[in-house]
């Protein structure tokens, strides 16, 4: 079985951040870099069903070189190969985006020669830009069936079965390979990489591409801070002694 | 023409819907619906409620439950044989999907998730919800028809003065490709306590809870005021939590009166979960902890000891 999966570098904002003075990016100068988790949980499916099927993992990014650290955990993870589309570092709208991922996926499946992916993974949404449609454009644009949000994948037999979380219980959907879908936080826990796994990611091949970047439809043309809930803490004291005055207050706000 | 496509399921009119219509009906008139795979007669009085005047209701015998490439492709039909300046969805699971189908059959973006869209000449400026809802984007939306997803609790549904509303029967073209994916089955879960999702009072664990096992004085705590136990990502991540109860902005958004926050750092993806929430109640030892930037009461201590305090004294008081 062969699985590809799609991860995108974003800022780790942590519990503060702020935005660069024009409003273009979030500052980050003091940030480290992840991906989404729902993509993690994309990565860790992939590792899953080589290691139940056997075949070979790729994850790819669109991004800048940096964007190389992400695809490197993956690999310390246990995915195979990596590839790197390069860019600028500047916004892709999420056409660009789907494009310039189909036009890889294409071009390693006739270079590889047998026949395409399994399956193609990506997440739900991307942290950043939760566009909500880069998996999907993907699928419609190779003709391959596709689920968003599932929350359990199983492979068998030529057919993938899926289920999405809806209120009150789950819908199932069943697929024939190849086929893509986009994972959701919840469908497993990943996994840390290990320290041997560290090592052998250095020696994995990452192949780098660079596409053209097209014109943009939809534009970013500023960030802004949403109003912040809350204003003044009130501290009504330190350990059990605050207590009764803590159930004096959930009183006042009619909770008890 | 603006049109808006319903979500429905079994029945069931989404309220996220009536919020996209209220917005929709901003953009332009008139105000047309699609209704995919249902009789539009249950449907009509409310969206004739929202300033709908026509509903194309789609038929097709493949149509009985959702799928959903083929309603992609059913909304690319009608957006080629009605051109209608922008269309409309809801931005929830489903919403957001059709939507990048017809997106992708369109070769135009979606803009996910608007919370403010202001029609102009041949562009829209919208503001969209990034990450999760903790950062706003101004954007511009190219392209004809504009597509785009109304981001859910954006804006309160509002009835407008109601005229009359058409039905129209539309009638897709659809192949295999359209029609192999779909709902085959579904699953009923079993439904225990309150949903965290409607419960007015919801305790929040994380990584200060420490274990599974520290979540049950949670639950007692939780059970005493009628409420629902929560968690950040750690306490999912770590098994001390079904990943189903994990709240922010890749788990559920919540909107209680009260949210009791028991050692949690209060990072900003786990504080977009909880900004509908009334008043928030921070538990934390660490008196620097941000969540005491967000929280309206607090008390600095370790939750092991001052949970179970609370949950003493509020049966004490339940009993006088
Ligand atoms: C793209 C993205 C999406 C994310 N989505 C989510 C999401 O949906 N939900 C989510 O929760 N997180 C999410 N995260 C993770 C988030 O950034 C934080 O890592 C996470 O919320 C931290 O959880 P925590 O507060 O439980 O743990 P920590 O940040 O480790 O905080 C633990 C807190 O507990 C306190 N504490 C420890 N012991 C005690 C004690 N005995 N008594 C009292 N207090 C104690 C400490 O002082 C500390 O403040 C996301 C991250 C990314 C990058
Ligand atoms: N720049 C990118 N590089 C690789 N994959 C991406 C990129 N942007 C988005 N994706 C994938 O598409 C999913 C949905 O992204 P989005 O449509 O931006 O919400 C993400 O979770 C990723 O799996």
């Amino acid at each position: 079985m062969k699985v590809l999966v799609c991860i995108k570098r974003v800022p780790d904002t942590g519990a503060r951040f702020e935005l660069t003075p024009d409003g273009q990016e979030i500052d980050t100068r003091n940030l480290e870099f992840t991906i989404s988790p729902h993509e993690e949980c994309a990565v860790e499916e992939a590792i899953r069903l080589v290691e139940q099927h056997g075949g070979e993992s790729v994850v790819l990014t669109l991004g800048p070189e940096a964007a190389a650290e992400q695809l490197r955990e993956a690999l310390a993870k246990g995915v195979d190969k990596g590839v790197l589309l390069e860019t600028d570092g500047s916004e892709w709208d999420p056409v660009a985006t789907a494009e310039a991922i189909a036009q890889a996926v294409q071009q390693l499946e006739s270079e590889q020669g047998q026949g395409p992916f399994d399956l193609l993974l990506f997440g739900n949404e991307s942290a950043d830009a939760g566009y909500y449609q880069v998996g999907v454009r993907v699928a419609d644009r190779l003709d391959r069936p596709c689920v968003a949000g599932i929350k359990a994948l199983k492979v068998e037999d030529g057919k993938a079965r899926a289920k999405r979380e809806v209120p009150g219980g789950w819908e199932i959907y069943e697929l024939p390979l190849p086929c893509v879908f986009t994972v959701k936080e919840g469908i497993n826990v990943p996994r840390h990489p290990s320290l041997r796994g560290i090592m052998t990611a250095k020696k994995k091949e990452i192949r780098r591409l660079t596409p053209e970047k097209p014109t943009m439809q939809l534009v970013k043309r500023r960030l802004r801070k949403p109003p912040e809930r809350g204003g003044e803490c009130e501290i009504l004291g330190e350990g059990v002694a605050a207590v009764p005055k803590a159930v004096e207050k959930l009183k006042e706000i009619g909770v008890i | 023409m603006i049109l808006g496509v319903i979500e429905h399921d079994r029945g069931k009119l989404n309220e996220a819907s009536l919020e996209m219509l209220t917005l929709a009906r901003t953009l332009g008139s008139p105000l047309e619906a699609v209704l995919i795979g249902a009789d539009a007669g249950p449907f009509r009085e409310t969206l004739k409620e929202y300033g709908v005047t026509k509903v194309y209701e789609v038929q097709h015998d493949q149509l009985g439950e959702y799928a959903p490439r083929a309603w992609g492709t059913s909304v690319v039909q009608l957006v080629r044989a009605k051109s209608p300046q922008a269309v409309l969805a809801a931005g929830t699971d489903r919403g957001n999907e059709v939507m990048a189908h017809v997106g992708a059959a369109l070769g135009l973006p979606v803009a996910a998730n608007c919370t403010e869209v202001r029609p102009g000449e041949g562009v829209y400026e919208v503001t969209r919800l990034r990450w999760g809802g903790s950062l706003l984007e101004d954007a511009e939306l190219h392209g004809e028809p504009k597509l785009l997803t109304v981001a859910p609790h954006a804006l309160s549904p509002e009835p407008a003065s109601a005229g009359e509303v058409a039905v129209e029967a539309f009638r897709p073209t659809l192949d295999e490709k359209d029609l192999r994916v779909r709902v085959s089955a579904r699953e009923e879960r079993e439904r225990e306590g309150v949903p965290l999702t409607e419960a007015k009072v919801v305790v929040g664990g994380g990584r200060g809870v420490g274990s599974a096992e520290g979540f049950k004085i949670l639950e007692e705590l939780a059970h005493l005021l009628g409420g629902a136990v929560g968690g950040s990502r750690v306490a999912t991540n770590n098994g001390w939590r079904p990943h189903s109860d994990q709240i922010g902005q890749t788990g559920v958004q919540i909107a209680p009166d009260l949210y009791i926050a028991c050692g949690i750092s209060g990072a900003i993806q786990h504080i977009v979960g909880v900004k509908g929430a009334k008043y928030i109640l921070a538990i934390n030892k660490d008196p620097e902890a941000p969540i005491f930037q967000r929280a309206d009461f607090g008390i600095v201590g370790d939750l092991h000891e001052v949970v179970p305090a609370l949950v003493e004294e509020i049966k004490k008081r339940k009993s006088s």
